[in-house]
């Protein structure tokens, strides 16, 4: 498969990816502050700081009312990490990869991209948000059934579940931090009622509510961190995405499971391993928020190492003392 | 919707002849038509159209802001060509690639034609689609143009001419076959009534076209389609190409020259690639060679394809055939290198470098048509009985900055074929552009891409400017001959739906 190919699925796969969890970030912050007692401040900014995008965003808004703050990270065409600016790049990439991915993928992100880019032009979208994020989410798994259906599982659909698992295993990252965030200025709620609610809403907006329940039962802080992050069979779960992932890059080398013959291989393959032998009595008593961090800098070159490995060019051509050609 | 209140007034139309009679060769449609129960076509044309969204079948326009894709508007009354007339016009179209390669050859080799005096010097020097770079070049099986375009236009005399050769980067054939599908799905029972000859064979043609250019020894030749990218106008094309020959689409970046060969990146290493269906411009595949600030093509290119270790289709420097001016000598070249009379006729076309036909031009500007030579897809052009006295007086400025950029054609009333406008049929003048491959023999595909004007009394039919395609039947006489299949009866289409 060409590089750029598999560079553009994997990207196409990631931006659509984002996207929806921006939605879901968006989300969770939305039930918080409902849930937040009457006359306690809107906590917005944290969002933005979680983004990294925090500088250019003080720039050009300023405040960080909810407005602002929905504006900038849904349908402002200028952050590049904007729901609409993900879902450009995401067609972008799909159309430069279309004799390769199926007409019906094609189609599918075509009409994401339709209804993202209408809703740039409609103000009654961001007055109501709930339905947009709602759809967005539902767009993104309906493009994700649309290529398990009817894209052949090889090389091209594993460099597309490779980008699509890692960015979710991020994003999943990041909304446990949105939590922390806001719980840091409201320690003495710890094991209220309303900090029971806090971690329900992170639940539904990572559509853990229901499987947790299944699991666990009772709404636990720890239990909740332990199945976002450590759980294997849960599909948004870290853990469960980084398997994934491991899975996919050795499909497309074919290394042994066990082995590894490249940068990613090896730092999936260790990732994986804490994980497993991890506990999370352990990671929240010596901090989730650092543990949640060091997580975010191995994955971001786990990224940078399926680059290097995959898409960049910096390979030396092979020599051709093989095959000669002679002209007729 | 019927044919009742259609008059063809007094244009040439392709399906209805004298005293308004239905042409033998439109009979069975226009049958079915006027059969069909009232609103039904329009439901048929509406449903084709959402099939051509649905399935993407776009174009992008230049000077749109950033990417912006279009549908090319389609028809559902096809254009019908009789088995005789298309024969007529293969044998034309076969007589002409064959003259044009010769000559190419010749241009870049010993230049004998120009020896003889039979295309003055003058014209071959200003040239702007010559390449210094391709003097001396021997491409494989000595053929220069593989793939070629050639627009035709028939006058009210009933004549058809050709208009325009497209020896460079030819595209539209993938609207061929797209609208044919539509079409199959739309009128199963005129396809089961008459006989059509298939299109559908086109992409296996090309590939083994393609594949027979490969160097010398190599068995299984890697064949790839180099596109500029996805903001060409053509991308839709590229990519539908590629897919439908079941070979790689690459751009510049994807390939490099190492060791005299051509590589592709690929995830596991670099591939060597054999054969390479060029669709950019010869100025863009090589800054080495060509324009030093392009980045759309491969550095080195041009050196592997002079070593003969990989194939290009078309070769480089095929637009010295297509240039304008070199158009007015193509029945002298046909008779010098083929000592034949041309078969298909050219156009009139005034040379505005000759000083007394500049003259005429100058002076006749309301009634010709004027085109830049070195220009394509309708821009640089001026319809003179279109135009005004003040587009005309800065035309004439042009020209006569600039002689030899110009050619002047009397303008024809092209033939007309009878097209849906706001719920009824009018007549909408066409052209047609057949589509020729030239690798170890000629193939001449049996349709082609009809382009119609769908402004009324329009004479441009480019996608760029407002026109629109239908589909082409070429009918064949022989009972034994191939002939297009339809698995699905009519009754499952009654309803307008197509297939969703």
């Amino acid at each position: 498969m060409l590089s750029r190919v598999a560079d553009s699925i994997y990207w196409m796969s990631r931006y659509i990816e984002r996207a929806e969890n921006v939605a879901r970030f968006i989300d969770v912050n939305l039930h918080l502050m409902l849930d937040l007692p009457t006359g306690s401040d809107q906590q917005w900014r944290p969002l933005v700081d979680t983004t990294g995008d925090h500088e250019e965003f003080a720039r050009r808004f300023g405040e960080a009312t909810q407005a602002n703050v929905i504006q900038f990270l849904t349908l402002d065409p200028d952050n590049p990490n904007s729901i609409l600016s993900c879902l450009r790049a995401a067609r972008e990439n799909a159309r430069s990869v279309r004799e390769v991915i199926s007409s019906e993928m094609w189609e599918q992100l075509n009409k994401f991209y339709l209804m993202v880019n209408s809703a740039g032009t409609d103000p009654d979208v961001l007055a109501d948000p709930h339905e947009f994020f709602s759809n967005v989410r539902m767009s993104s798994h309906l493009f994700v059934g649309v290529t398990e259906a009817t894209m052949t599982h090889g090389e091209g659909w594993h460099f597309g579940r490779l980008g699509r698992m890692l960015e979710r295993a991020d994003k999943t990252s990041r909304i446990l931090d949105v939590k922390y965030y806001i719980l840091l200025p409201t320690v003495a709620h710890v094991g209220t009622t309303f900090d029971d609610l806090q971690w329900a809403a992170v639940l539904r907006s990572t559509s853990a509510f229901e499987m947790y329940r299944k699991t666990h039962g009772r709404i636990d802080p720890r239990r909740i961190v332990e199945f976002l992050l450590l759980d294997t069979e849960f599909p948004r779960a870290i853990h469960h995405c980084l398997i994934a992932s491991r899975e996919s890059i050795h499909a497309i080398t074919g290394t042994p499971t066990g082995l590894f013959r490249n940068p990613a291989e090896q730092l999936l393959a260790q990732l994986c391993a804490d994980l497993a032998y991890g506990q999370v009595d352990d990671i929240v008593n010596a901090g989730l928020h650092e543990y949640l961090d060091g997580l975010q800098t191995n994955m971001n070159q786990v990224g940078t190492s399926v680059a290097e490995t995959f898409f960049a060019a910096k390979m030396a051509p092979p020599s051709t003392r093989k095959r000669t050609a002679i002209r007729a | 919707m019927k044919f009742l209140s259609y008059r063809p007034g007094s244009l040439f139309d392709e399906m209805f002849g004298e005293n308004d009679a239905p042409r033998a060769v439109a009979k069975p449609l226009i049958d079915i038509i006027q059969s069909l129960p009232e609103g039904e076509l329009l439901r048929r044309q509406q449903s084709a159209e959402r099939a051509l969204l649905q399935m993407g079948i776009t174009f992008n326009v230049y000077g749109d802001s950033a990417g912006t894709e279009k549908i090319f508007p389609f028809d559902l009354v096809p254009r019908i060509v009789s088995s005789a007339e298309w024969s007529w016009l293969e044998r034309g179209l076969k007589q002409r690639i064959t003259a044009l390669n010769l000559f190419i050859d010749d241009i870049y080799h010993d230049q004998k034609i120009i020896k003889d005096k039979v295309v003055p010097v003058e014209i071959m020097r200003s040239a702007r689609s010559f390449r210094e770079q391709c003097v001396g070049l021997n491409p494989p099986l000595g053929i220069w143009c593989h793939i070629c375009g050639t627009d035709l236009v028939r006058h009210r005399d009933g004549q058809i001419y050709v208009l325009e050769d497209n020896l460079r980067c030819p595209s539209g054939v993938s609207y061929v076959l797209e609208n044919r599908v539509v079409m199959k799905r739309t009128f199963p029972r005129v396809f089961e009534a008459s006989r059509i000859r298939p299109v559908a064979e086109y992409p296996s043609r090309l590939r083994d076209m393609l594949e027979s250019l490969a160097p010398a020894g190599v068995e299984t030749p890697r064949v790839v389609v180099l596109t500029p990218g996805i903001y060409n106008s053509a991308y839709f094309e590229h990519s539908f190409l590629a897919q439908q020959m079941g070979v790689e689409l690459v751009e510049g970046r994807d390939l490099v020259v190492s060791d005299g060969f051509v590589w592709m990146r690929t995830t596991k290493g670099f591939e060597r690639v054999d054969v390479i269906y060029r669709r950019i411009d010869d100025d863009f595949i090589d800054p080495k060679a060509f324009r030093p600030d392009s980045v759309l093509g491969v550095a080195g290119l041009m050196d592997v394809y002079r070593a003969g270790n990989v194939g290009l289709a078309n070769a480089p420097g095929t637009g010295v055939a297509d240039d304008k001016v070199v158009y007015a000598y193509v029945p002298k070249i046909v008779e010098y290198y083929l000592k034949q009379e041309i078969i298909i006729p050219n156009v009139p076309t005034y040379v505005c470098a000759d000083p007394k036909e500049l003259t005429y031009v100058l002076e006749h500007l309301d009634e010709l048509v004027v085109k830049a030579a070195n220009e394509s897809g309708g821009y640089g052009m001026l319809v003179g009985p279109h135009s005004t006295p003040e587009l005309r007086a800065e035309f004439a400025k042009h020209i006569q900055a600039n002689p030899r950029n110009y050619i002047a054609q009397p303008t024809l009333s092209l033939s007309q074929v009878p097209t849906i406008i706001d719920g009824h049929f009018e007549g909408r003048h066409v052209d047609l552009r057949p589509y020729i491959l030239y690798g170890r023999d000629i193939f001449v595909l049996p349709g082609g891409l009809t382009r119609v004007a769908l402004k009324k009394g329009s004479l441009v039919v480019n996608s760029s400017q407002g026109g629109g395609s239908k589909d082409t039947w070429v009918l064949t006489d022989d009972p034994r001959a191939v002939r297009e299949r339809i698995a699905v009866e009519e009754p499952a289409l009654a309803t307008g739906a197509l297939g969703n």
